[in-house]
Order: C-alpha cells, then sequence, then structure tokens
C-alpha cells in the first residue's frame, strides 16, 4: 500500500480526512439542527391528527397563513423586481447605500420592523395617520396590515436574489433586442424577465416561506385575532399556552410545507440559475 | 414601419464614425450603397467592433455623423440621436446572441412583434423568412438545440426579416468550426447578394472579407489604412496585416530609383522606380533558396536561416531569418534536394523584376 521508497504512505485524499476534533463538533451541530425536528414528528399525536388538523381554528389560522404569504409575495415582486433591477443596472450616487438599506430587514429583528412599521403606519403615525383623515383608512390589526409585516421581512431576500440574477445575466442580450426594435419595457418583460426567471422563482419562493413563517413583526403591527391576524405562527405560539397537542400539530404542517418549500428550490436551483 | 426605402443612388450608410474611449479613437468614413456588401477588416483591437455598436446605435458617437437612407441617426454637432429600436438596422451579433428562451420561430418573429405585427403576422413572416434561409424544419427548436451553423441561419432571419436598409455582420464566421465555417460563407454570400439594403460586416479574416465583400475596408488603431476591392487591397496592400494574410511578404522603405532600403536598414533592388517611403512587395513563390552561392547575377542575394517549415497547400512554407525575415515557396523536392531544415544555413535571391514597389499612402 506504501511507496517503495515509504517516503509517502498511501493514505485516503486530503478531502475526506476530517480531524476528530472537528468531527465531534459537525456530528454535534448535526444532531443540535436535525434532533428538535425529530422530536417533533416523533411527538406527534397520528392517532388524532386527522381530527385536529380538520379543527376550525386550524384551517383558519393555515387559510389566512397562506393567503397573506401569497398576497405579500406578489407585492415583494411587483416591488421588489423593478427595485433589484434598479439596483443591479442603474449606476447612481450612493447605490451602495440604498443595497445596504435594503438589507437592513434581514438582520433587524422583526419585532423592531414591527414597531417600526406602528409607527409609521399606525392611526397616529405620518401615513397612517393621513390615512385615518384622508381616507378612513386604519391598518394596524388587520390583515393588511399581516402582508405589510410579511412583506417588510420578507422583501430583502427576493431583492437579493433577483439582483444577484440581473447581475449575471448577459446585457448583450438586451442589446440584441434593442437592435430588433424593443423598447426598454419589451426589453425587460421579454427577454430580462424569462431570463432571470430562475433567480426571481427562487428569490419568490424564498420570500414566501420567509413571509409564511413571520412572528415578531406580525404579533407587533397587526397583532393576534383569530380569523383575521392570527397566522401559523401565532397560532402556535398560543396554542403552546393553553393546548401542547394543538402546538406540534400545528408546527408540524408548519414544517411540512418548508420540506415541500425546500424541496421545489432545490430543483429550481438545479435545474435553472446554474445554467444561466 | 417604412418611409425610408433605400433610394438608388444614395447611399444606404453614410457615416463619419469618431468615438473617443479612453486612450483609444476611432475615425473611420464608411458609406455603403444600397445592395452593396463592404467588409471592415482589421487586427483585432482595432475598433471593428466600437465601428460597429456605434452604427447600430449601441454606442453614442463623440463627433462625426451615422446617415441612414437620407436620416440622420446620430449627429452630435446638431444633436440628434436615434436609439436602436428606432434605427431599423439589422445586426447578427458575433455568438448570435438568439434568445434562448425562445424557439427559432419566435425569434425571428420577435423583431416584428416589436414593431407592430400582430402574433400571427409576426410568425408567418418568421416562419417565411426560416424557410429562406433553409431552416424551416428547426422551427420549433430552442437555440441550445441548434449547431452553430444553425443558430447563425437563424441570427441572419432575425436581423432580415424586418428587410432593414443595413445590415450588420460582426464576425460572422468566426463562432463557427472550419468544417461547417466554408458551407456557411457561401451560404451567407447567397443571402448578402439578394439583400437589396446595404451590408457592413466586419470581420478580422481576409479570406471571409474577400468573398463576401465588395468592398474592402481595412482599419487598424482606429484608423482606415486602405480602402478598395478585393483585387486592390490583395495586390497592393497598405497593412502588414493585410500583407501577411493574402500571402505577402510587405516592409516599408525609402526608395530612390529602383534601389529601397527598408526601415530595417536591409537594401534591396526592386521593380519600380520610385523616390521617397514606398512599400515593398513579393510573393513567398519569388524567393529561391539555395544551399551555396548562387551563380549568375540576381540582384538580391544574401547568406540567411533558417527558422521554421511548415506545409502549406502543395508547398512548403520556409520562414527566413534575419537579416530580412520573410516567407518563402518551395516545393517539398526542392526542399529535400537542399536538405532544408530549421537551423540550416541557406542563400535566398530574389529577382528585381518580382519585387512591386509601390508609394505607402498617408505614411
Amino acid at each position: 500500500m506504501s511507496d517503495p521508497d515509504g517516503s509517502a504512505p498511501a493514505r485516503p485524499s486530503p478531502r475526506s480526512r476530517l480531524p476528530v476534533l472537528a468531527l465531534v463538533p459537525a456530528l454535534l451541530g448535526l444532531a443540535f439542527l436535525v434532533l428538535p425536528l425529530l422530536g417533533l414528528v416523533a411527538r406527534t399525536p397520528w392517532t388524532t391528527l386527522p381530527a385536529r388538523l380538520t379543527e376550525p381554528g386550524v384551517l383558519t389560522a393555515l387559510g389566512l397563513s397562506l393567503q397573506t404569504a401569497t398576497v405579500a409575495t406578489v407585492a415583494c415582486l411587483v416591488l421588489g423586481v423593478p427595485l433589484a433591477w434598479l439596483l443591479a443596472r442603474t449606476p447612481f450616487r450612493g447605490r451602495r447605500v440604498v443595497r445596504a438599506l435594503v438589507t437592513v430587514p434581514m438582520v433587524l429583528p422583526p419585532v423592531v420592523g414591527g414597531v417600526a412599521l406602528l409607527l409609521v403606519f399606525g392611526r397616529r403615525g405620518v401615513i397612517g395617520g393621513w390615512l385615518d383623515a384622508t381616507f378612513g383608512v386604519t391598518i394596524p390589526f388587520t390583515p393588511a396590515a399581516v402582508v405589510m409585516a410579511q412583506s417588510f421581512v420578507a422583501m430583502p431576500f427576493l431583492v437579493i436574489a433577483v439582483e444577484g440574477a440581473l447581475r449575471g445575466a448577459d446585457t448583450r442580450y438586451e442589446e440584441a433586442a434593442a437592435t430588433l426594435g424593443a423598447g426598454r419595457w419589451t426589453t425587460f418583460r421579454r427577454v430580462t424577465l424569462p431570463m432571470v426567471a430562475p433567480g426571481v422563482v427562487a428569490g419568490a419562493v424564498l420570500c414566501w416561506a420567509r413571509a409564511l413563517g413571520e412572528f415578531g413583526a406580525t404579533i407587533t403591527f397587526a397583532g393576534n385575532f383569530p380569523g383575521r391576524t392570527q397566522t401559523m405562527p401565532l397560532a402556535v405560539y398560543l396554542a403552546l399556552e393553553t393546548d401542547l397537542e394543538a402546538a406540534i400539530v400545528l408546527s408540524l404542517v408548519l414544517l411540512l410545507v418548508s420540506v415541500a418549500i425546500l424541496a421545489s428550490l432545490r430543483d429550481r436551483w438545479l435545474g435553472g440559475a446554474t445554467t444561466t | 414601419m417604412s418611409g425610408h426605402p433605400p433610394v438608388p443612388g444614395q447611399p444606404a450608410l453614410d457615416a463619419h464614425l469618431v468615438v473617443d474611449r479612453g486612450g483609444f479613437r476611432l475615425d473611420v468614413r464608411l458609406a455603403v450603397a444600397p445592395g452593396e456588401v463592404v467588409a471592415v477588416v482589421g487586427p483585432n483591437g482595432a475598433g471593428k467592433t466600437t465601428a460597429l455598436r456605434a452604427l447600430a446605435g449601441l454606442l453614442r458617437l463623440s463627433a462625426g455623423h451615422v446617415w441612414l437612407a437620407g436620416r440622420p441617426l446620430d449627429e452630435p454637432a446638431t444633436g440628434v440621436w436615434v436609439p436602436p429600436e428606432r434605427r431599423r438596422v439589422g445586426v447578427v451579433f458575433q455568438d448570435h446572441l438568439l434568445f434562448p428562451h425562445l424557439s427559432a420561430v419566435e425569434n425571428v418573429a420577435f423583431g416584428p412583434r416589436c414593431r407592430g405585427a400582430g402574433r400571427r403576422e409576426a410568425r408567418r413572416q418568421a416562419g417565411e423568412w426560416l424557410r429562406r434561409v433553409g431552416v424551416a424544419h428547426l422551427a420549433r427548436y430552442r437555440p441550445g438545440q441548434l449547431s452553430g451553423g444553425q443558430a447563425q441561419r437563424v441570427a441572419l432571419a432575425r436581423a432580415l426579416v424586418g428587410r432593414p436598409p443595413l445590415l450588420l455582420l460582426d464576425e460572422p464566421l468566426a463562432a463557427l468550426d472550419a468544417g461547417t465555417r466554408a458551407d456557411t460563407r457561401a451560404e451567407l454570400n447567397r443571402h448578402l447578394s439578394t439583400h437589396d439594403g446595404g451590408t457592413l460586416l466586419v470581420t478580422h479574416d481576409p479570406l471571409d472579407a474577400l468573398i463576401l465583400a465588395d468592398r474592402l475596408v481595412v482599419i487598424e488603431d482606429g484608423r482606415v489604412v486602405q480602402e478598395g476591392d478585393a483585387a486592390t487591397i490583395t495586390a497592393r496592400p497598405q497593412a502588414d496585416y493585410v500583407a501577411r494574410l493574402v500571402g505577402l511578404n510587405l516592409y516599408r522603405g525609402d526608395a530612390d530609383g529602383r534601389t529601397v532600403v527598408l526601415d530595417n536598414g536591409f537594401k534591396l533592388t526592386v521593380g519600380d522606380a520610385n523616390h521617397g517611403r514606398v512599400f515593398v512587395a513579393f510573393r513567398p513563390s519569388a524567393v529561391a533558396l539555395h544551399r551555396y552561392p548562387p551563380e549568375g547575377s540576381p540582384r538580391n542575394v544574401w547568406p540567411t536561416r533558417i527558422d521554421g517549415l511548415h506545409h502549406h497547400g502543395d508547398t512548403l512554407r520556409v520562414e527566413l531569418g534575419p537579416p530580412l525575415p520573410l516567407s518563402a515557396d518551395v516545393t517539398p523536392q526542392a526542399a529535400s534536394q537542399l536538405r532544408l531544415a530549421p537551423g540550416s544555413q541557406v542563400w535566398a535571391s530574389v529577382k528585381a523584376v518580382e519585387i512591386s514597389a509601390y508609394p505607402a499612402g498617408g505614411d
């Protein structure tokens, strides 16, 4: 197995050699990430699961979550894709500052985001006060507030993903479109957007997942009213104090949705974005 | 859509392109008549692509003008600027740049759709052009499924579908492998000859230019060094670049009658009498090689060294070293008799009548 001169003993390739000192924390880390989820599955009351799932409260919360997360994602697409385009393609002074500002909600504690939203869109906030006085519209503690809270924390994920895709796209195709008579809007709609579609889809899925799991900003800005603003994460939290089994069932549903998202995202990434 | 059909006698394109880009200055005049094919030839970095981009409207002129079919498109002096999408200039890009998410027919229909045609009408036009360039059967294929030659035809159809008064081709054959290249060149030649608008192609390959174009414009370092038809350019090249590619040995020097002192100090006796700056050119086949000093009295005889040997068609091309680096063509029989090999010493001779000298333009 070793060289005749003995200078280079046979050994596995360097990549497969991991020092024990690193292997132990690696396995501990893996266990730390996986065990709680396994625990959740293990504690699931499978016999009463169908009944639990069809309880009106569960379905209401799930329905509200899916609806608000979807609306929030659409809102993020409408606002976020142009914003990403601006950041990726238009050189302007202070672009780096703008990019940093866009990413702030990613690192900001969501509760702080909720407080900030309340201060601006609340009944006595700058914009909220005006909306109330002019149109008699109040946002806080409504489903609209849920959507806004979710959009606030989730949009950066979409913007970052789409901006990355736009930066990676070959702008010569846009020039080719221009020589064929396409104006900027047509070029964007028929050439740029389809070519960065994998990035947009990945960004939208991440955005949707983040919106679905939103808790802190939602409970601060939208409150916790069953049927109106009580989304799945809020319902889980509430159930935890009264009915542990219900909390487990609700958590399991969210876990399954998340795994499904991850699976779809993996396919997107492997099938689309890597080839562009 | 229309309004500016090519008028006979009026140039399709009349341009004076001046572009300043960080230390590089392009300054060339180009004119293309309707139905004419003009090739802009030059080495990499000469400014060919910059010129093409300025004509397409992908780059603004610093000065000068672009007039197409009697209409100004870019004229910094008067502030006229027409963006690319309103120029009606068809472009075949070097890598074709077919939209990867659209099928061949959708790629070709893209232009008509942008210019206001309905979906059905655009597809009908696209289908007709695909048929014209001989790839109708590939209409539903995505660009990723096409070969280089097929993609090139689709790109040509896409550029021609609106019958633009000016067609631009950027290195139309560079992306193809040698096998498809010759076929595609012949094919392209056929399509260009039926295009009634002007055609301007840029290429670094003089062979493509000589075959495809009615007229050549040779540019180097952003300036036109020579302009004319194939016969003129090949007979009296004014650029090392062209000379090398048409297979001539070309030097600059100072003439005093039939004696020319080349810029490297070497003296040649030539066939034409001149005074002042000249180009000196002779064919590789005009060079004779000898093992020993030749008898008789050719005027130009000197000892030299063989730097390299390679096959060039039926002949053997011999690269000679100092004092006068040049290419010589000999038959394989002669080569074996002379026992030519890299590094061996030989005598070279060139008859004076075989060497042409002509005034260097703009030197």
